[in-house]
């Protein structure tokens, strides 16, 4: 895309970009580079393309992306590294033979890909030897000049380094005003992708993807020496956003905040094993939601292609679990997307070219559907027939970058506010006895089929009859997935919806990260086992 | 393509440095080849063979540092790369731990490139996947798996005269194995450095009994376990600690190493006397990096010797300021053992688990290295010193620091699979375990 085209784009979906901030914007010349990307790709692509075709393959399609990436990190008042990174090539995928084959090249000339299209379908053949089904796509719609770009307000590569350093300082410097705050260190991270794409098929898509991670944590130390405790900002999530994230965020009033709960977990009681009551806010459960619904609802772990590495899933058979399977309650609803302004997952087109529609997971309670690409969606012909839907992909394929092969990932997995009324945090808190309330996300570990799990939290803090007391520590509650969603007897309303997420989702052999966010409201769940993780060395 | 030579490199960097404008200027290069085979449902899923080139540029003006990455390797966009880093580098405030390059010195050299990994085809990964997949699929079992192998090569060059160079070759071969009705799973793997001393049928075979004798894994008690522990989940467990040396931390009060009231443990006896754990970039069962990312010349540390803390991880800036010698970071590393088989260690058990691997493992508590994960893929009762029956997987809640002060018995060394996705990492050798208690707090039903 055209810069001038992404700034009026920008003003139309930003909404924290200002008058001023605009015309300065405009005012500033385009690098050339922008302008010479668009030729470049788009002659590399079809070259790579028709050489792909012309060694055999039955299906190719390829990906030229050029991933620019900023980081600014500090501690205390100092600077720990500056980095601007660029990184570009050809993604090149085929079927020849029934087979996948895939190689990428930063060899970005005529010959470069040409040859790398060759090669793979070479490597498809090869791959082809032990075959015992060939592989098969989902029918899908052809947008020939797909475009798309993140909803930013503000470009965080326009903003001077000056202003992102000073910005970082004076959230550390609020930090260590509170008093026994020892250390802390802030960063921010900068994405901006611009991906082309097109397949033999005729799907031709653009897109410019931006990420913008402010990241602090701040670490209390005992006078004594004897014990520290940190607390990480994990209620600022990463974002499919610009600088104006950055802004909201405001680093500078939260850290303080920060500071003093890590300092406060130095006397905080250490936890009375047993079974509470949990509520959970949503700056923690979205982290909950991602491990415990949105990683076993992908459907290439449920046949088992993820076995080697990120697992498989408890939901297997897929006939025996979809339209049956009871995952919580009837006021819980799952969906998925890749539509919500912001999320990290968001796009218009997926890394085969197809544009994602919003569904349901979990729809009343019960399982309703599972994430797919076009190889997949086939998969479940028969339960797409006999619900009467369209036996077409989700759009849930994706690569991390050029080098990586494309496969099925998360799409945003959002847990919907209560269907019927605005349900307040405080109506969840009010009707607890005697139980926890976590905020903000910390360790997580799940099994590889996604049934046993323990998670901790930033903060935590005692509910005693309907009211929150005292600070606890060293908690963390396990859990068996469906009894722990089927515990659930109270969410939010609309008023408490938030969105968490992360860039760091691992999955795939070669690993690759997925960036994905998670809307979701606060839960209440009755009895949970909680432990406590305090040991003495 | 192939990775650059030390000439090419040399050439390269060269290139780039001059069209620096800076007194105190490095390059660093990393170049090679990565090839991978995927399979699942007895076949090929995907593949990927990747080439690639990235050039990252940092600039001192002053104490000014800014640093910046391109993997375009035309002039225009190298200038670009150092006119970036030039340009972010005034806008830095002054990082008062900057020490300036390093000039001219010697790095450790040795040969570390095997052509049977280097010269590895797509056809010879199929084939390699093929040695697990008929034999599965003939005892109708499902196999999954994962190859990967790199030969590459990385260079440092300064603006003060240093140039470091290393080239080596990887690879890594996985697989676990599973029944179709999901009641019994197995896993096996290997990291190597030579593709040609890979056994994948060995690994296979491994497997396949594995999966068949986990079969109807029955209940048991969460709790303090008699746990002996393959060589896999050892380094599953040992890396955690490998990972928490770094000696500022240490120092600022903030680590398991910070010594109470100031300071940090080394020299403490803090773990069993028959634990020593060391690096060396020119043993050849480590091959452990040679240098680091500013050229600094890593040399032999031993982190563990007979159970007390020999040295922590410095880098150059606190390794001045506390005045000892800079360490480097810990990549890759040798555990001494024993000479019990894992044969003996099942025979000497009264009652305990046999663990395979573990798996998604996070930190759960840093001031004692506490973690937690599960077992998979293989979790057995020993009974009456036998394998008596399968057991469902265990969460646990562990450290490497209580395991290592429970240790009976040791075993020989071999070079594992450390990494839970099986991608081709720094050697790992450690030997396998018995230990008297390990902590599992939960049972999980996943197979």
């Amino acid at each position: 895309m055209k810069r001038r085209d992404f700034i009026r784009r920008s003003a139309f979906a930003g909404g924290a970009l200002s008058v001023v901030d605009l015309r300065e914007l405009l005012a500033r010349p385009a690098r050339a580079d922008d302008f010479e990307f668009d030729a470049q790709e788009r002659e590399l692509a079809f070259v790579a393309l028709d050489a792909a075709r012309a060694a055999g393959a039955t299906y190719a399609d390829v990906r030229v992306a050029r991933n620019r990436s900023q980081s600014v990190t500090t501690r205390e008042q100092q600077i720990t590294g500056l980095a601007d990174n660029e990184t570009m090539g050809m993604g090149i995928r085929v079927i020849a033979g029934g087979s996948w084959g895939f190689v990428a090249t930063n060899l970005l000339t005529s010959d470069g890909v040409a040859s790398a299209a060759r090669q793979a379908v070479a490597q498809a053949r090869a791959n082809a030897v032990a075959q015992l089904r060939p592989v098969e796509l989902a029918p899908a719609e052809v947008h020939r000049d797909g475009q798309w770009s993140s909803p930013v307000g503000i470009d965080p590569f326009e903003i001077a380094i000056e202003e992102k350093v000073s910005l970082l300082f004076e959230a550390n410097g609020a930090a260590l005003d509170v008093r026994g705050a020892r250390f802390v260190n802030a960063s921010f991270s900068f994405l901006r992708e611009d991906k082309f794409f097109a397949n033999t098929e005729g799907t031709v898509t653009n897109q410019t993807i931006y990420r913008t991670t402010p990241n602090v944590s701040v670490t209390a130390v005992a006078d004594d020496g004897s014990d520290f405790q940190a607390r990480a900002s994990t209620d600022v999530p990463p974002r499919g956003l610009g600088w104006e994230h950055v802004l909201d965020s405001d680093l500078v009033g939260n850290a303080p905040r920060w500071a003093e709960e890590a300092v406060q977990k130095l006397s905080a009681r250490s936890v009375e094993p047993g079974l509470y009551d949990l509520v959970l806010l949503p700056t923690h459960l979205w982290l909950t939601i991602h491990e415990s619904i949105a990683h076993p609802t992908e459907l290439d772990r449920v046949f088992g292609y993820e076995a080697n590495y990120a697992g498989t899933s408890f939901i297997y058979p897929p006939a025996d679990f979809l339209g049956r399977f009871r995952y919580g309650p009837e006021i819980m609803n799952i969906q998925g997307e890749r539509s919500s302004p912001g999320g990290l997952s968001t796009v218009g087109f997926d890394d085969e070219g197809v544009r994602p529609r919003d569904y349901l997971i979990v729809r009343n309670g019960v399982l309703n559907d599972l994430q797919t690409t076009r190889e997949q969606a086939p998969w479940l012909a028969d339960w797409y027939r006999r619900s009467g839907q369209p036996v077409i992909s989700h759009g849930c394929s994706y690569a991390q970058s050029w080098a990586d092969v494309q496969f099925q990932r998360m799409p945003n997995v959002n847990l919907l506010p209560h269907p019927e009324r605005d349900v307040p945090l405080d109506e969840l808190i009010g009707g607890v006895e005697n139980g926890i309330l976590i905020d903000g996300n910390g360790s997580f570990s799940i099994d590889q089929q996604r049934y046993n799990a323990q998670f901790g939290g930033q903060v935590f803090w005692e509910i005693r009859n309907g009211r929150v007391g005292d600070m606890l520590k060293d908690v963390a509650y396990q859990l068996r997935t469906p009894e722990f969603w089927n515990s659930m007897d109270l969410l939010g309303g609309p008023s408490t919806y938030w969105v968490g997420g992360a860039n760091n989702d691992g999955k795939g052999q070669p690993s690759q990260v997925n960036a994905v966010s998670h809307g979701c409201v606060p839960t209440r769940h009755r009895g949970v086992n909680v432990i406590n993780t305090g040991r003495s060395a | 393509m192939a990775y650059l030579s030390r000439d090419e490199a040399r050439a390269l960097a060269q290139r780039v440095l001059g069209f620096s404008r800076s007194e105190q200027a490095r390059v660093t290069i990393n170049s090679g080849d990565t090839g991978n085979t995927r399979f699942a449902a007895n076949q090929v899923s995907t593949a990927g063979d990747v080439s690639d080139t990235s050039v990252t540029v940092t600039t001192a003006f002053g104490r000014r540092v800014a640093s910046s990455t391109t993997n375009r390797l035309d002039d225009a966009s190298l200038r670009a790369a150092v006119e970036t880093s030039e340009r972010l580098a005034p806008l830095s405030p002054e990082d008062p731990e900057y020490l300036g390059e390093l000039g001219a010195m010697p790095v450790p050299e040795r040969d570390a490139v095997f052509p049977g990994t280097a010269d590895l085809s797509p056809e010879a990964r199929a084939l390699a996947a093929a040695q697990v997949t008929a034999p599965a699929a003939e005892r109708s079992l499902l196999s999954t798996g994962y190859i990967e192998h790199r030969t590459g090569s990385s260079a440092v060059m300064t603006t003060r005269g240093q140039f470091a160079y290393q080239a080596s070759s990887n690879a890594n071969f996985s697989t676990t194995v599973r029944t179709p009705d999901g009641t019994g799973s197995g896993w096996a793997g290997a990291g190597l450095f030579d593709w040609n001393e890979l056994d994948a049928s060995s690994l296979g075979a491994q497997a396949i009994e594995k999966a068949d004798r986990s079969r109807g894994a029955r209940d048991v008690e969460p709790g303090s376990w008699v746990t002996i522990l393959e060589p896999t989940a050892v380094a599953n467990m040992v890396g955690l600690m490998m990972g928490s040396l770094d000696a500022r931390s240490a120092d600022e009060g903030r680590s398991f190493f910070s010594r109470p009231g100031g300071g940090n443990r080394i020299g403490e006896r803090f773990l069993d006397s028959r634990v020593t754990i060391w690096s060396d970039p020119l043993d050849p069962r480590l091959f452990s990096a040679p240098f680091n990312g500013q050229g600094l010349p890593n040399r032999r540390e031993v982190w563990v010797e007979n159970g007390v803390l020999g040295t922590l991880a410095y880098g150059r800036y606190w390794a001045e300021r506390q005045n000892r010698e800079p360490t480097g970071f810990v990549s890759g590393y040798y555990m001494e053992g024993g000479n019990a088989t894992l044969d003996d260690m099942i025979r000497s058990t009264e009652r305990g688990l046999l663990v395979t691997r573990f798996w998604y493992i996070r930190g759960v508590d840093p001031r004692t290295i506490l973690f937690t994960g599960l077992s998979r893929d293989g979790t057995f009762m020993i009974e009456d010193g036998q394998i008596a029956y399968p057991v469902k997987n265990l969460r646990w809640n562990e450290s490497p620091i209580f395991m290592l002060n429970n240790v009976e018995m040791m075993g020989r060394p071999v070079r594992v699979s450390p990494s839970e996705s099986s991608e081709v990492s720094p050697a790992v050798v450690v030997p396998p375990l018995k230990v008297r208690s390990f902590t599992f707090t939960s049972v999980s039903d996943a197979v």
